[in-house]
């Protein structure tokens, strides 16, 4: 009677450390061009080498433009952190989906779509939203730079074995409705920061249902509720998803590989440090008004008196308040919004994309809304484009990009500029997060951004009919 | 690189009131646009401070009355968000040795004992009297006793907390821990030969 997290974390566990922490093994390492540099830099001062150069993979994504894929890139930031991550690689033998590769895209897009991601797996990189490879049942999170280094250089971490909490997500998932929607209203019941020390476990009939996409969507925002970790134990769904993908097993390795992936899953008996259920049939669609992710809504329902929060919550939640340009009692309803942004390792995987044509499909983009669509990765542009949802996008006004991070956290030209407010299928609504120190985000899911983007405000997406039929 | 003891942190401390103060307030991603840490002192809560500047605020890190401190004493989920080792890495090179808080994110608490900052925790109250003490008497001299796990502060005095693993690493030199993951290369070969995803299904 274990669970995935004892036993993967048994599996992996080289050693105990004389300081009782535990050395774990990496069996895949991720890395791009922002947090990377120093690590090898430190490698090359110690006179160190990759250790398992082929357990590790790199993509460009955080810096990168994505308006063009020309070299140099007109940025000349840009071009160095390019350029040191090609390097870096190719010193070392590390593959590397570079600007312009056909697998090139954002870290957390591109390890399941390629089969890296598995199940059993303990997967690292220096991002945080490396919990979204969770999803697949295995134990994936966000390292520093030091840490960079140390897996680079051993293939391991030292590290402490998180508690477990399952979250139970129960009921059947209303219209408009979506995992982006679950994770909001989850964070905002458990607290951004109810997740430390934690490791969540999503289970419950709703996470059964749900696809892969919504899976990946639901653990990349574990860590925006403090849990460095979230999974959801590995089954049918998660098999399919992965049958014939680049990296995965192939002929009777498969069947070798499926056989020990269901071996991983929690035991149905296996209990859990702590539990929570989430009533998934009163969730509606959600809004952040604040600037963190738990400072959220649905978005027909004011927005709390500061009042009626913990004495702790208050000071914060006026602040908030002040920054966003919002008053107690509105609704993030009717807010104006200038830009819209679908993109981002948490919704801009095809499914995200899809929900919002639909919703454009035959429309415009409101005249003051500058509207922006950036794919996860080459692999989902080159689907969306087959499917002419790049032509739905632009007829309506939006921009079609390459791949990247892009407006989510502002490090390349996407940014906002003064107090703007985007409507945002990202993943974090803190002060300054989109580039713009006085930029306001507002978190929702794809096909709500598509609509706000169309109204040019904030609307309640089930009140919109898309035109040629709903798709979830 | 040789790692020193770090047996406890004496000095001035700033006051930086607020819960969830999360990394891309700290250090706004615009400052991850380098190759090295360089320079990242001077871009430590960049935006914060410009906002209080405009307001006609004045920063704690901005502020005369705090100038040369060596601690900083924070509530509650301090460091949340992203990964970015660019802020303790700013926060180190601005000249803090170490973080007292009610409490703080995983990744940079875990990010913070890699660059040899302890980053201890206290209960809400003691943290609270802590700030207010030294916002009415800035010149008040702190001290963090890792050995003793206390923090005292004029007539104040409390118990800090911090992992054992942590502790034992600063107050033992050994907070740089990758010699202690490569003791034993051979040993990381043989487990990892024997990995079943590497060696049954690769």
């Amino acid at each position: 009677m274990a669970t995935l997290l004892d036993k993967v974390w048994d599996l992996h566990t080289v050693r105990r450390l004389p300081t009782g922490q535990t050395q774990l093994f990496i069996g895949l390492h991720l890395i791009h061009e922002v947090t990377t540099p120093q690590a090898f830099a430190m490698l090359r001062e110690r006179g160190l080498v990759p250790a398992f150069p082929d357990r590790i993979f790199g993509t460009m994504d955080h810096i990168i433009p994505t308006s063009s894929l020309c070299r140099p890139a007109p940025d000349p930031v840009a071009e160095e952190m390019i350029a040191t991550l090609e390097a870096n690689c190719r010193e070392h033998h590390i593959p590397l989906f570079g600007l312009g590769d056909s697998h090139q895209g954002i870290v957390h897009v591109i390890g399941p779509e390629l089969g890296l991601t598995q199940p059993g797996m303990t997967i690292a990189c220096g991002d945080s939203h490396t919990s979204t490879h969770g999803a697949f049942g295995a134990l994936a999170f966000g390292i520093g730079t030091s840490q960079v280094r140390d897996v680079l250089a051993s293939q391991c971490l030292a590290m402490d074995k998180p508690k477990l909490r399952r979250v139970r997500f129960e009921g059947a998932m209303g219209p408009g409705v979506t995992a982006k929607d679950l994770a909001l209203a989850m964070i905002r019941q458990l607290g951004v920061n109810g997740g430390v020390g934690f490791a969540y476990e999503y289970a419950g009939d709703t996470v059964a249902r749900m696809t892969m996409d919504e899976r990946m969507t639901l653990c990349n925002l574990s860590i925006e509720g403090g849990a460095r970790m979230g999974y959801v134990n590995p089954d049918d769904t998660t098999f399919a998803f992965l049958r014939g993908r680049e990296h995965a097993p192939k002929g009777e390795a498969w069947d070798r590989a499926v056989n020990w992936w269901r071996r991983m899953a929690s035991d149905s008996n296996a209990a859990a440090d702590d539990e929570r259920t989430i009533d998934v049939p009163r969730i509606g669609p959600v809004v952040t008004w604040g600037t963190n992710p738990g400072q959220s809504v649905m978005v027909d329902e004011p927005i709390p008196d500061t009042a009626s929060l913990p004495p702790g919550e208050r000071e914060a939640a006026l602040e908030a308040l002040q920054f966003m340009g919002f008053d107690a009692g509105e609704t993030v309803k009717g807010r104006r919004v200038d830009v819209a942004f679908i993109g981002s390792c948490t919704n801009a995987r095809l499914s995200d994309l899809r929900a919002a044509a639909s919703l454009v499909r035959g429309q415009r983009v409101a005249r003051h809304v500058r509207g922006l669509v950036v794919p996860g990765s080459r692999e989902v542009q080159h689907a969306a484009e087959a499917e002419g949802l790049d032509e739905v996008f632009k007829a309506a006004g939006f921009e079609w990009r390459e791949p990247g991070c892009s407006l989510c956290l502002g490090m390349n030209d996407d940014k906002l500029s003064g107090a703007e407010t985007c409507a945002s299928s990202s993943n974090r609504n803190f002060r300054g997060r989109q580039g713009s120190p006085t930029g306001r985000t507002l978190l929702m899911s794809p096909a709500m951004v598509a609509a706000a983007a169309i109204a040019g405000e904030v609307v309640d997406v089930r009140s919109v009919v898309p035109r040629g039929g709903v798709v979830q | 690189m040789s790692a020193s003891r770090i047996l406890s942190v004496a000095g001035r401390a700033l006051p930086l009131v607020g819960d969830d103060i999360d990394t891309d307030r700290i250090m706004p991603a615009r400052h991850l646009r380098a190759i090295t840490f360089d320079g990242l002192e001077r871009h430590v809560f960049g935006d914060d401070r410009a906002h209080a500047a405009r307001d006609g605020r004045v920063h704690p890190m901005d502020d005369p009355r705090f100038a040369g401190a060596s601690l900083m004493v924070v509530n509650r989920n301090f460091g949340c968000g992203s990964s970015r080792e660019h802020a303790p890495q700013g926060i180190v090179r601005w000249g803090i040795r170490g973080i007292v808080g009610e409490s703080f994110s995983e990744i940079f608490f875990g990010n913070a004992v890699m660059l040899g900052l302890p980053a201890v925790t206290a209960a809400h109250e003691d943290v609270a009297a802590l700030q207010a003490a030294i916002d009415r008497d800035p010149r008040t001299e702190v001290r963090l006793d890792l050995e003793s796990m206390r923090a005292t502060a004029g007539p104040l005095a409390f118990a800090v907390h911090l992992p054992a693993a942590a502790r034992d690493a600063l107050v033992t030199g050994r907070w740089d821990g990758l010699g202690l993951l490569l003791q034993d290369f051979d040993q990381i070969r043989d487990f990892a030969a024997k990995l079943p995803y590497l060696r049954d299904f690769a």
